[in-house]
């Protein structure tokens, strides 16, 4: 198939579409309407229901109804609608319920704004809701990957019975790229049998419930879910790495702001400066064995986001004071440019020397 | 020859209801409505926050649990991925009337074609008995310990009324369990709803006004006559809105 220039919100409805999901339930907020406002166009010409609810609170709660009924369901929000998720999040986690819920990320907190930011990252992939409980969270860098990333997302969801998350930022749902829809291997998706759809009097009825008032029960459900957990960590951990083999630098960014430094990485090493680039794909599971690696080889790391230091605290738990690990970020929906994350290096690269 | 019997869609599980909470009664219509429409197996019900919250152990047809409040919310998404479904929820008045109120009302502005079973009585029964929204003034709670007053606390919602002004509402019909009469009101509003979903002709709620006992601090037949006496001037029993009537309880 042709590639077509498209924005990254029109996106991943398009690819919610072509990944079988019939059913987006969402409330509008910058800057992520383009994904409602697209599915409201196309979920209705393929048999589809793009339905606005009431509140991010009411919209979580559908998807967490159709779910509960064995339908691949999809909703979006930005920062503030996420907090207002979280309720629900807690719930589906707790119910073992796959979706998807892409966040594109605004500055915070409060309304904050509405330009780009990864201010989310602690809440995407640690405090999501209430309760022990992780989502696995998808962190694209392009157009092309928030296609790929949201088809593989839905197939995650229904693997793991789990939310899947896209964390995106402002950046990545506004701006167009090409991208194509190409078919992706197909993974084997495990029959819904768990689904409380009605049982049609051919089996037991089903329970779809959070509740363990024992506390022996829910210790044994939530155990058994962080078994799921790890097989995640050792199956599904996704990273790319540029220029790392010789790099006395590296630096450690996901999403819009992975792209920023691949071009300081780029000038860095025009002005003969070895510098490479890790950045996660997934946010969790975190690939902490592979920046453990890099710790372990290179001088030193650099973490850029567009935060006052989140990821960050993962990637010095993960390095385990191998090599010094250093920050640099804008926040508030600024976007750092390539000089200034170039700057950064070449003052880290003359400490070093 | 057996002339009664449990209703097949009720679970043969012991309620955990105090003795005298009409809970268990209003369950037992809700299963003989399903057994009577043979729906049991496209039926999904939907449980609240509450008193009620172990109700997805209570009925043989698919269950699902749902945050305080947002049971209507939970029931549009199974509709709307299954509109062949019977869904229903069953709600307190804490869940369905404070915390639930915005899911409430837009079922009803929607006309989602879901039936809500809303146990009205007047009280938080699950956390120990303090003031719900639909407490009446001057009634006491462990949150009220002085009477609701309403310039503090302000007044009751009723909440038949209220939806029955919304266009999307096929149903509304408020009735009670204090008596055999009553009961059998109660069973023939909550069949109805049930059929107007069949027919899928929009939204239908039924509020049933019920005792608490325990947390009111009555035995239970002085709760039976503390809701005729008290309850029912506040909330008067009757049909607030029913679009298949002819007349003037189409719209109240």
């Amino acid at each position: 198939m042709a590639k077509v220039l498209m924005k990254g919100n029109e996106v991943v409805a398009e690819a919610a579409i072509r990944s079988g999901c019939r059913l987006f339930f969402g409330y509008p907020i910058t800057p992520q309407t383009e994904i409602s406002e697209t599915l409201a166009k196309r979920m209705p010409q393929v048999d589809g229901l793009c339905l606005q609810a009431e509140s991010e609170v009411a919209a979580i709660n559908m998807v967490l109804g159709a779910s509960a009924a064995g339908a691949r369901v999809l909703t979006s929000s930005s920062s503030p609608g996420i907090s207002l998720k979280s309720e629900g999040i807690s719930y589906m986690v707790g119910s073992d319920l796959p979706c998807v819920i892409v966040n594109v990320q605004r500055g915070g907190p409060g309304l904050g704004g509405i330009q780009p930011s990864q201010a989310d990252y602690y809440q995407a992939t640690k405090a999501l809701g209430h309760g022990d409980m992780h989502l696995i969270v998808l962190a694209p860098a392009s157009i092309q990957e928030v296609a790929d990333l949201t088809m593989e997302a839905f197939d995650l969801a229904d693997i793991y019975r789990m939310p899947v998350m896209i964390l995106a930022d402002g950046a990545l749902g506004q701006m167009m790229e090409p991208v194509n829809f190409e078919s992706r291997p197909s993974r084997q998706i495990p029959e819904k049998t768990w689904a409380a759809g009605g049982h049609g009097d051919k089996r037991k009825n089903n329970i779809i419930n959070s509740l363990y008032i024992q506390p022996d029960e829910l210790e044994n459900m939530v155990v058994e879910r962080f078994k799921r957990y790890a097989e995640i960590a050792e199956k599904e951990v996704k990273h790319e790495e540029y220029l790392t083999d010789d790099a006395d630098i590296v630096l450690v960014s996901y999403g819009i702001t992975a792209r920023i430094s691949k071009s300081a990485v780029n000038m860095a090493r025009a002005n003969g400066i070895k510098v490479g680039l890790f950045r996660p794909i997934t946010l969790w599971p975190f690939p902490s064995k592979a920046i453990h690696a890099i710790g372990k080889k290179t001088k030193a790391i650099l973490t850029v986001e567009l935060n006052m230091g989140q990821m960050v605290s993962d990637v010095k738990l993960a390095v385990e004071n191998a090599c010094p690990v250093e920050f640099y970020g804008r926040t508030g929906g600024m976007l750092p440019s390539v000089e200034e994350v170039y700057k950064k290096i070449a003052t880290m690269a003359a400490e070093l020397k | 020859m057996v002339v009664f019997d449990k209703p097949k869609a009720l679970a043969d599980a012991p309620f955990h209801y105090c003795p005298g909470c009409t809970h268990g009664i209003v369950h037992r219509l809700v299963a003989e409505s399903i057994d009577e429409l043979g729906c049991e197996g496209r039926t999904v019900g939907v449980a609240p926050v509450g008193c009620s919250v172990f109700a997805y152990n209570y009925f043989n047809c698919d269950m699902i649990q749902a945050p305080h409040g947002r049971a209507p919310a939970v029931a549009t998404g199974v509709k709307r991925a299954k509109p062949e479904n019977m869904v229903f929820t069953y709600q307190g008045d804490g869940d369905l009337a404070a915390i639930g109120t915005a899911e409430t009302v837009h079922v009803g502005a929607r006309g989602e074609n879901i039936t809500i079973i809303f146990i009205n009585n007047a009280i938080y029964g699950m956390t120990g008995g303090q003031m719900a929204p639909t407490t009446l003034p001057g009634q006491v709670s462990t949150t009220s310990p002085y009477g609701r007053n309403i310039k503090i606390q302000g007044h009751p919602i009723r909440i038949c009324e209220m939806l029955s002004t919304l266009d999307g509402t096929a149903y509304a019909e408020r009735v009670s369990v204090d008596s055999f009469k009553n009961i059998k009101k109660a069973k023939s509003a909550i069949k109805k709803a049930f059929e107007i979903q069949q027919a899928g002709l929009g939204f239908s709620i039924v509020e049933v006004l019920s005792t608490c006992p325990t947390n009111w601090g009555k035995t239970p037949t002085e709760a039976l006559e503390w809701l005729r006496t008290d309850m029912i001037p506040y909330y008067p029993l009757g049909v607030y809105k029913d679009i298949t009537a002819k007349g003037e309880n189409r719209h109240v």
